[in-house]
């Protein structure tokens, strides 16, 4: 039996991971064609400040990027190009994209898991005390600031969080990562929390609400099932209640909502590097798409999907393991709720 | 002790009705339960019989305190005299009074059904007994491992009716255990509810197979509509209609497969459209103006209990 | 007389009939919106009008979201600015919602082979982080208007048109459809006539819930600079601009348009929300 299950989810594993594949070479194709439609001259942009620049330099260089080449050569050229690890030289930083990638990740990953994490803690917590007190003053309030919170514009409330902390109380700084006029490995971890403080706070806000509502909504129908009456037919308590039922059933959903989110973090770590100006993958991909920087713009657009398709493969393989329902064949037909 | 002859459980005139929003959003209150009445004394089985919809799940939940929240219950419960209210509910609820669901979805779907069994108390007695149980009941000691998926129907109805057996309540509510066991394994169930009932307590056995019903039980309660029209000796259900008080039992006992196996007619009216007066009366062949009046109280007759102006 | 025994008549528990209630809110939702559009397309170039004699007034009477640093109305700006998020909003989730229904009744209703190239489409759409792709549109529309329409129309129709497939799926297995299938009625024939009808509460509930989406990311995407040119007052330039004079003390030039915002926001999800219960009552009891 468990020889069988491992097999039926090995193979769901091979075939999700042949989707990502299929999906990973489809962005690439949709960024490239997206990127060669701009109307922006690319030779322009990089001779933009070198001063007089005269046709046949330009010409030149078109040559050496391969611009003149028919758009699917051009494309091949690149695609072979990423998968030998050559993704390019940014036109805007003068370094290689996958230097600057390799980078700048660093600092997004640290915004992104403190962030990712704190907002499932509180998510989690905060959808629990809405389920068990469902109906009552706690779960709507707690309910309409989720809702109110799913309105408010991540970079809005940075700004917002700009003001109060930096501006009034001046707890913290104003930008950047790590303080101006220090070498890289001089800055302690502690200045690197302290720089990491805001955006965090800011992209936790905006994620929370999200897992609090579809906790609360989970744990709603879980306290509201047959087993749980059952279960207080029996005699537990609320509190027995949640430790025996009420986590075993909410908090694998959540975390797996919280894997598949890894699309809409990186979107809201974008707004938040950007306000803070916190030198992560988000603020250079929008400094790229602004100067028409098109080998960075491509290596962080195909770099994210390959985050957000490895979170989606995470929350697939922990739904597959854990869940005892999954990858089984159900012995006698009518076992499941019928 | 002076409590001894006192009944287990006495349900006086519950009535349950839930507060709803119909399509115009109107708030109505819906009475689906009204005027029901039975008794159980220890050492006894008490069957509850009639179609689905007449309210016999509700009874369970009404006795243990699991209504919803927009249900209203009115009547009294007593329990071993004392009143059964929200604070008493609570407290007797899986030690002294335990429920046999009737489905599969009343287990966990993720945790193994042993440890379901078993319940919230971890001791190793609690163990020993759950392995009895179990081995009573023919389920392997694997069983203990699966999840409730992995069961088959039967297996999973082994299992709810464990749940009630480990525990040493005084008065047992069986909400319908025997369908989807084949008749072997619901004989032996049925049996050890007798067991349980020889020892002194007390069991609701909520059916609709009278069949199995007339084997194991005491007395027959035969709901209607939401209410109590008949309590009767099991016996009297034995000797055919002529022994039997209300029109509606006759009725069912006509429906039987061995006798004359003959559905009466119409339908049984649904919450919220209840007739004036005697509920069965639409139906009733002695129908007559007195009916329509009120719906009749319970009165004692000949060793049983009844609830209509026309039996004798 | 009568007008006593028709509130008596409507429901006596609430002194009003809920549905009626419902109706009335959503109106009034929806009143609000237009008149800020309204009153957006009249303030035209007030908006714009620098005047150094007024620059950086902390909010008062007379301008009560203060003046910015060229000394222009800060409260004209929000509402010009609102005004034209309301308009993007509308056209591009209007878009999306039509490109939503159409591939979810073509999921539904092709083939299998057809229901699998557009589930791995929507795969593809929601692998990129949507601000991202948003970012890769504007940038190959060369930014501006026409960018922002076409990203947030290209973006935001996978939610619905799932929504619609499992919708029309439903509809498709059921009895009558079968029988009109095999008295001849052609798909089309249907689709008009069974099908339509079904999807469209999911389409107009739909259309006005995206908007929140599309307008929290017009607002980002000209916030980062890819929307709309820097001379028009959106609010996402507003509070990008906003940034550098913060420091200096101008809290005003950042809250009030962001607030003012977010209140748009919830006023089209909660009028979402009501058309959602008038729609279908069923669906909305939580």
């Amino acid at each position: 039996m468990k020889r069988k299950r491992l097999i039926n989810i090995s193979k769901a594993i091979g075939k999700y991971l042949f989707r990502v594949l299929t999906l990973l070479l489809a962005t690439s194709v949709v960024a490239f064609v997206l990127a060669s439609l701009s109307p922006i001259d690319p030779v322009q942009q990089y001779v933009m400040g070198a001063g007089a620049v005269s046709m046949e330099q330009r010409e030149a260089i078109s040559e050496y990027w391969g611009l003149n080449a028919p758009p699917t050569e051009r494309y091949l050229n690149w695609l072979s190009a990423i998968l030998r690890g050559d993704m390019g030289v940014s036109i805007l930083y003068r370094q290689p994209v996958a230097y600057i990638i390799a980078d700048r990740f660093i600092n997004t990953f640290a915004l992104m898991m403190t962030s990712w994490i704190l907002s499932g803690i509180i998510g989690f917590t905060l959808g629990c005390i809405m389920g068990i007190w469902r109906g009552k003053w706690v779960d709507s309030i707690i309910k309409r600031v989720c809702l109110v919170l799913c309105s408010v514009p991540t970079f809005w409330l940075g700004l917002v969080f700009l003001l109060i902390f930096s501006v009034w109380l001046g707890w913290f700084p104003i930008g950047f990562s790590s303080p101006i006029g220090i070498a890289d490995s001089d800055v302690s971890i502690w200045q690197r929390l302290y720089h990491l403080a805001l955006p965090a706070l800011t992209l936790s806000f905006i994620s929370f609400a999200n897992v609090a509502m579809h906790t609360r909504q989970k744990l709603v129908d879980v306290l509201e099932s047959d087993y749980v009456l059952f279960a207080r037919a029996r005699g537990e308590d609320t509190w027995t209640i949640m430790k025996r039922h009420g986590f075993r059933n909410t908090l694998l959903p959540a975390i797996t909502l919280q894997f598949a989110s890894f699309a809409e973090l990186f979107g809201g770590s974008v707004l938040a590097e950007n306000v803070f100006s916190y030198p992560g993958l988000g603020s250079a991909v929008s400094a790229a798409g602004l100067n028409s920087d098109v080998p960075l713009l491509l290596g962080i657009t195909l770099f994210s999907a390959l985050f957000v398709f490895s979170g989606n493969f995470i929350a697939n393989i922990i739904y597959g393991v854990v869940d005892p329902r999954i990858g089984e064949e159900r012995p006698h037909g009518q076992a499941i709720g019928d | 002790m002076c409590h001894d002859n006192l009944p287990l459980l006495e349900v006086d005139n519950l009535s349950v009705s839930f507060r709803m929003y119909d399509k115009a959003f109107e708030q109505r209150d819906l009475k689906v339960i009204q005027d029901l009445t039975i008794t159980v004394n220890k050492g006894e089985i008490l069957a509850v019989a009639g179609s689905s919809g007449s309210g016999k799940s509700l009874l369970a939940h009404a006795v243990l305190g699991l209504l919803p929240q927009n249900a209203t219950v009115g009547g009294r419960i007593f329990y071993k005299g004392r009143p059964l209210d929200v604070e008493n509910q609570r407290k007797l609820r899986g030690s002294e009074i335990a429920l046999i669901p009737q489905s599969v979805t009343y287990l966990d779907p993720l945790m193994q059904v042993g440890k379901q069994a078993r319940g919230a108390d971890k001791s190793p007695k609690r163990l020993r007994r759950q392995r009895e149980v179990f081995q009573r009941l023919n389920l392997t000691r694997q069983t203990e491992k699966l999840y409730p998926f992995q069961l088959s129907g039967g297996m999973a109805r082994r299992v709810l009716f464990s749940t009630a057996i480990i525990t040493d309540a005084e008065l047992v509510i069986a909400d319908e255990p025997t369908p989807g066991m084949h008749l072997d394994q619901a004989l032996e169930a049925l049996s050890i509810l007798r067991e349980l009932a020889d020892k002194g307590k007390g069991i609701i056995l909520i059916t609709h197979d009278i069949d199995l019903a007339l084997q194991f039980a005491d007395k027959i309660a035969v709901f209607y509509a939401g209410t109590t029209v008949e309590e009767l000796p099991v016996a009297d259900f034995a000797k055919g209609p002529g022994a039997l008080r209300h029109p509606y039992s006759k009725a069912l006992w006509h429906a039987l497969p061995q006798n004359d196996f003959m559905p009466i007619e119409g339908f049984q009216p649904y919450a919220g459209d209840l007739p004036e007066g005697c509920l069965f009366a639409p139906r009733c062949p002695l129908k007559t103006s007195e009916c329509e009046a009120e719906n009749p109280p319970m009165r004692k007759l000949r060793g049983g209990k009844v609830r209509c102006v026309h039996a004798s | 007389m009568d007008k006593q025994l028709a509130i008596k008549a409507s429901g006596q528990r609430f002194g009003f009939n809920r549905r009626v209630r419902t109706v009335i809110i959503s109106i009034f939702l929806l009143g609000i919106i237009i008149g800020i559009f309204i009153a957006g397309i009249f303030i035209g170039d007030d908006a714009m009008a620098v005047d150094f004699t007024r620059k950086g007034i902390r909010p008062s009477w007379e301008y009560p979201f203060g003046t910015d640093w060229l000394g222009r109305n800060m409260l004209l700006r929000t509402v010009k600015g609102l005004s034209i998020s309301i308009m993007v909003g509308t056209v591009a989730s209007a878009v999306s919602a039509v490109l939503a229904t159409i591939i979810g009744i073509a999921a539904a209703m092709g083939s299998k082979w057809m229901d699998s190239a557009i589930g791995w489409l929507i795969d593809l759409v929601m692998g990129v982080p949507h601000l991202l792709l948003l970012i890769l549109i504007a940038f190959a529309c060369g930014r501006g208007l026409t960018g922002l329409l076409t990203g947030i129309a290209v973006t935001h129709w996978t939610g619905l048109a799932r929504l619609v497939r499992a919708e029309v799926l439903q509809i498709r297995s059921q009895q009558y459809i079968t029988i009109s299938r095999r008295l001849g009625k052609s798909t089309g024939w249907i689709l008009l006539h069974h099908i339509l009808p079904h999807v469209l509460p999911q389409f107009v509930v739909g259309l006005v819930l995206l908007f929140p989406h599309a307008i929290l990311h017009e607002s980002s995407l000209s916030f980062l600079g890819y929307g709309l040119p820097p001379e028009q007052p959106a609010i996402g330039i507003i509070l990008a601009e906003s940034m550098k004079y913060l420091t200096g003390g101008m809290w005003w030039l950042a809250f009030f348009p962001g607030i003012t915002l977010v209140l748009i926001v919830i006023l089209f999800d909660k009028l979402g929300e009501n058309l959602k219960t008038l729609l279908d009552p069923y669906s909305a009891h939580e």
